[in-house]
């Protein structure tokens, strides 16, 4: 700021001597340091994402390599059950991965259906009005703590679901799941919202002008254009599902239990780790190990579906 | 207003006022649509003529605030399409129209041409095959792309996409045809073919067109209509508005002192 | 083949039913959606009333439900919330204006922008156990309200960058021009204009990203946070001379959204209480930051006009 005041008067006042040219230019040096070395930090801010996730995939896999000299990764993967904890112990992952696809499968049963109407309603037939005042609200819905979801699902779902399924245990994938579902809408409908406005208006009049309905136009053409950001919601989507955590810790229950059945009660990968975590876990023992193989697996499966939404993104790419 | 071309009449506005909220776009049209015959707005911009091209199809319609004063009837069952009471889609599936850009669907050039047909419920394959074709070669389009209907309309070049839009609207043989400034984003080349595919067009449709291109409207069209400020200023035969036009503002335009 | 009047007219019948179906479905969506919410939090509200006195925010938890309280929770969050707009603020918007305003167009710049979408995604979870990993061992921070805070810094660093990028990106070109013409550096471009007029936008993604980490459990729990705290850590402020100390910062802790999911996870009736007004003073936080947040939003949207 000083230096700019300075050399404004400096060109307003008079035409500068040589000398004065000379003694401004030898800021020069220590301005371009001073660039050099600002540019640098910037970078190095920059930077600290990348490693993030260097540290993020050297953690799960140097603290999983201890783990995997009690087990083998065939028998990991192959197992049918998991009680790392016990005297006898089993190192079988797929009771938790099971326990993770039925909730996420329950989530988005619920999310992307009820997501993908909310979007598609907003963008081409909810008034101007009704848009600019739900958009904000959906916003909000998306930002509620996923420990009051947690507390909803066990205190007020599971006893609503108990009236109709009486044999319902007290933790159940099903109410986990529902809640789950409710939880991810606002982020499916908003992303896909967006998705759609950004179908250019000249399409939408292609359709009309051809004697569309809003309905035909919103099917035909606006999400066929906006296939690849719809498809990337529906990936956020099942990223939050696969992750969520505390939801599951508090209405599906701990118990790692290999089932397909939305009813019963399991454990999912993220609600083992949080048990485990919740006790005393000194480091380097099993229990220490096993989240980290746990997590491992984890982020494996997110990773696999945002490369698949990669996939779709690359094939799909919008060119209006 | 007389016109020396003998011709029936397949559309009128009368006094048509157009409102977007409280601007006042169009004051007071009334000029004639004759049947099987190009009839072309042109003015500087700003004047209105795209604004009144929509009034056609009910395109209005679709943003909230607009609003229609007066009449268009459509013959033969002379009904005013800008009535609350007639349905847009109706007025949309009679009336279509072509736009300033090229705006393919992201489908194939063959699910293109099909669009208008399967919004009426058309989805007997040997129907949409047949009709698809000869919109296309209407469209003068066949040739070049018979070959290859289930690519994805995006590949084609520029003036291709704006023949196939024509195809898309010849499809479901309207009674008018609407064209928006047609050739605008288009080259020399491409512009020349759809100009002479109008030419061709012309004896089977009813034509209305935009253009901001005053040779183009005195190559193409039959009558012309020069607008200025949301006024019909002059309409007449092409060939009387281009060589001795009745107002002094008309021949202002036409030789260039403005617009 | 010109389709009759009264043809076109029962055709477009058909199709609007399908119009008015949608539109009707669409907004029992939007209802359900909207009304299950409403009515949970309602429920939510009802039931955690009457522990909303005075004395729950000025109590230490307990094992007698109603003398209960939250005092250590709502301190710690603070504290926490402190160490993660300390560290999250300075590290996102720098990474922001590098990308924005400073990186060239090579692989690198790919290379760190892929990763920040893809750090958006990770689940929470996974960054509770880096931290215990990284923050608690290999770096020695322990169990304290540093981990925390850093972890917490790192989840919500993406939603920094992102944000920061957006209204850094809305500042138009020509702006940037007219300084350099007056001979500005790029960096008293970016500091002397840049910053200054985005700053309300970059304000909006720190307060988004602060509210989602203060509801954040997962990744605390993770760490090692404690679940039942009836002391409050070292005070940050001192009497003495140089009236801050940073003992705080190693000091066990609990935070909000813990100290809810502990109350939720007993049985008995009465903590359901407590755990129900955790949870209507954790809802009111964050969704006071967010309203603030979007309030700011829709009138920086409304006001500025490039």
């Amino acid at each position: 700021m000083n230096r700019t005041t300075k050399d404004t008067t400096l060109g307003i006042m008079e035409c500068p001597t040589v000398s004065e040219t000379n003694s401004r230019l030898s800021h020069k040096q220590g301005r371009i340091i001073k660039e050099r070395v600002i540019e640098t930090l910037l970078f190095l801010a920059a930077l600290s994402s990348v490693a993030t996730t260097f540290a993020i995939v050297f953690i799960l896999v140097y603290e999983s390599i201890p783990f995997f000299q009690h087990t083998t990764v065939l028998n990991f993967l192959t197992d049918t059950e998991w009680t790392p904890l016990f005297d006898e112990a089993r190192y079988g992952i797929m009771p938790l991965v099971a326990g993770t696809l039925v909730t996420t499968g329950v989530a988005l049963t619920v999310a992307i259906p009820m997501g993908t109407i909310i979007a598609i309603y907003l963008s081409e037939f909810a008034p101007h009005r009704v848009r600019e005042t739900v958009k904000p609200f959906l916003e909000l819905l998306g930002a509620v703590p996923t420990v009051v979801f947690g507390y909803f699902a066990l205190v007020v779902v599971t006893p609503l679901l108990q009236k109709i399924y009486p044999d319902l245990p007290g933790f159940n994938m099903l109410s986990a799941g529902l809640v789950m579902g409710i939880m991810i809408i606002p982020y499916v409908s908003s992303v896909s919202e967006d998705a759609m406005r950004a179908v250019p208006m000249h399409l939408r009049e292609g359709s009309y002008a051809m004697g569309a309905t809003r309905f035909q136009t919103a099917v035909r053409v606006v999400v066929p254009s906006a296939f690849s950001g719809i498809a990337a919601a529906f990936i956020l989507g099942i990223s939050r599902a696969v992750g969520e955590t505390m939801i599951v810790a508090v209405a599906a229950g701990m118990q790692p239990n290999l089932t397909w059945k939305a009813t019963e009660s399991a454990a999912t990968i993220s609600a083992f780790i949080v048990q485990v975590a919740l006790g005393d876990l000194p480091h380097g023992s099993i229990g220490y190990q096993s989240i980290f193989a746990a997590g491992l697996t984890l982020m494996l499966m997110t990773l696999v579906f945002n490369i698949i939404g990669f996939w779709l993104k690359k094939r799909f790419r919008e060119e209006y | 207003m007389s016109a020396s071309v003998q011709a029936t009449l397949k559309a009128e506005a009368k006094d048509l006022n157009f409102y977007y909220g409280d601007f006042k776009a169009l004051k007071g049209i009334s000029i004639p649509v004759h049947d099987k015959k190009i009839t072309a707005l042109i003015g500087p911009s700003g004047c209105g003529k795209s604004t009144f091209l929509r009034c056609f199809n009910r395109m209005h319609d679709l943003y909230p605030g607009n609003r229609y004063e007066g009449e268009i009837t459509l013959n033969p069952d002379n009904v005013n399409i800008l009535s609350p009471k007639v349905d847009p889609i109706e007025v949309r599936m009679r009336i279509s129209m072509v736009f300033q850009k090229p705006n393919p669907f992201p489908k194939s050039i063959f699910e293109n041409v099909a669009y208008g047909l399967r919004v009426r419920g058309i989805n007997k394959r040997s129907v949409l095959e047949e009709k698809v074709e000869v919109a296309l070669q209407n469209a003068a389009l066949w040739n070049e792309v018979k070959d290859r209907l289930h690519d994805l309309a995006f590949n084609l070049s520029g003036g291709q996409q704006q023949r196939l839009c024509i195809a898309r609207a010849l499809a479901i043989d309207p009674e008018i045809m609407l064209f928006d400034e047609p050739t605008s984003a288009l080259d020399p080349i491409a512009t020349a073919s759809i100009e002479e595919l109008m030419d061709e067009l012309k004896d089977r449709f009813t034509i209305l067109i935009v253009t901001h291109n005053m040779q183009q409207a005195a190559r193409v069209s039959d009558f012309t209509a020069f607008m200025y400020l949301g006024e019909v200023v002059e309409y007449n035969d092409t060939k009387k508005i281009f060589t001795n036009p009745d107002k002094q503002q008309t021949e202002d335009y036409i030789t260039g002192r403005f617009g | 083949m010109q389709q009759s009047v009264a043809e076109i007219r029962r055709l477009i019948a058909r199709h609007k039913f399908w119009d008015y179906a949608f539109a009707i479905v669409g907004m029992i969506c939007l209802m359900v959606g909207i009304l299950v919410l409403l009515s949970l939090f309602a429920d939510l509200a009802r039931t955690g009333a009457p522990r909303l006195t005075p004395a729950f925010f000025t109590s230490f938890p307990s094992r007698m439900a109603e003398e209960a309280g939250i005092l250590s929770a709502w301190v710690g969050s603070v504290l926490v919330m402190v160490v993660t707009a300390c560290a999250a603020v300075p590290l996102g918007v720098a990474a922001a204006i590098y990308l924005e305003e400073y990186a060239p167009k090579n692989w690198m710049t790919a290379i760190i922008e892929i990763n920040v979408t893809n750090l958006a995604g990770v689940p929470s979870i996974v960054y509770g156990l880096l931290a215990l990993g990284l923050f608690v061992y290999i770096l020695g921070f322990g169990q304290s309200i540093l981990s925390a805070g850093l972890t917490l810094a790192l989840l919500i660093l993406p939603v920094v960058i992102v944000a920061t990028r957006e209204s850094l990106r809305a500042v138009p070109g020509s702006i940037r021009e007219a300084a350099y013409a007056l001979g500005a550096t790029r960096w008293q471009m970016v500091s002397d204009h840049v910053l200054p007029y985005s700053s309300a936008g970059i304000m909006t993604g720190i307060i988004m990203g602060l509210s989602r980490a203060i509801g954040e459990t997962a990744p605390i729990i993770t760490i090692g946070a404690l679940t039942f705290i009836a002391f409050l850590p070292n005070s940050p402020i001192s009497p003495e001379f140089p009236f801050v100390n940073a003992k705080w910062l190693m000091d066990p802790f609990t935070v909000m959204p813990i100290q809810m999911f502990n109350w939720t996870s007993r049985p008995e009736e009465e903590f359901q209480l407590n755990a129900a007004a955790a949870g209507v003073v954790l809802l009111a936080m964050t969704l006071a930051m967010n309203a603030v947040a979007i309030y700011l939003r829709y009138r920086i949207r409304k006001k500025i006009k490039w």
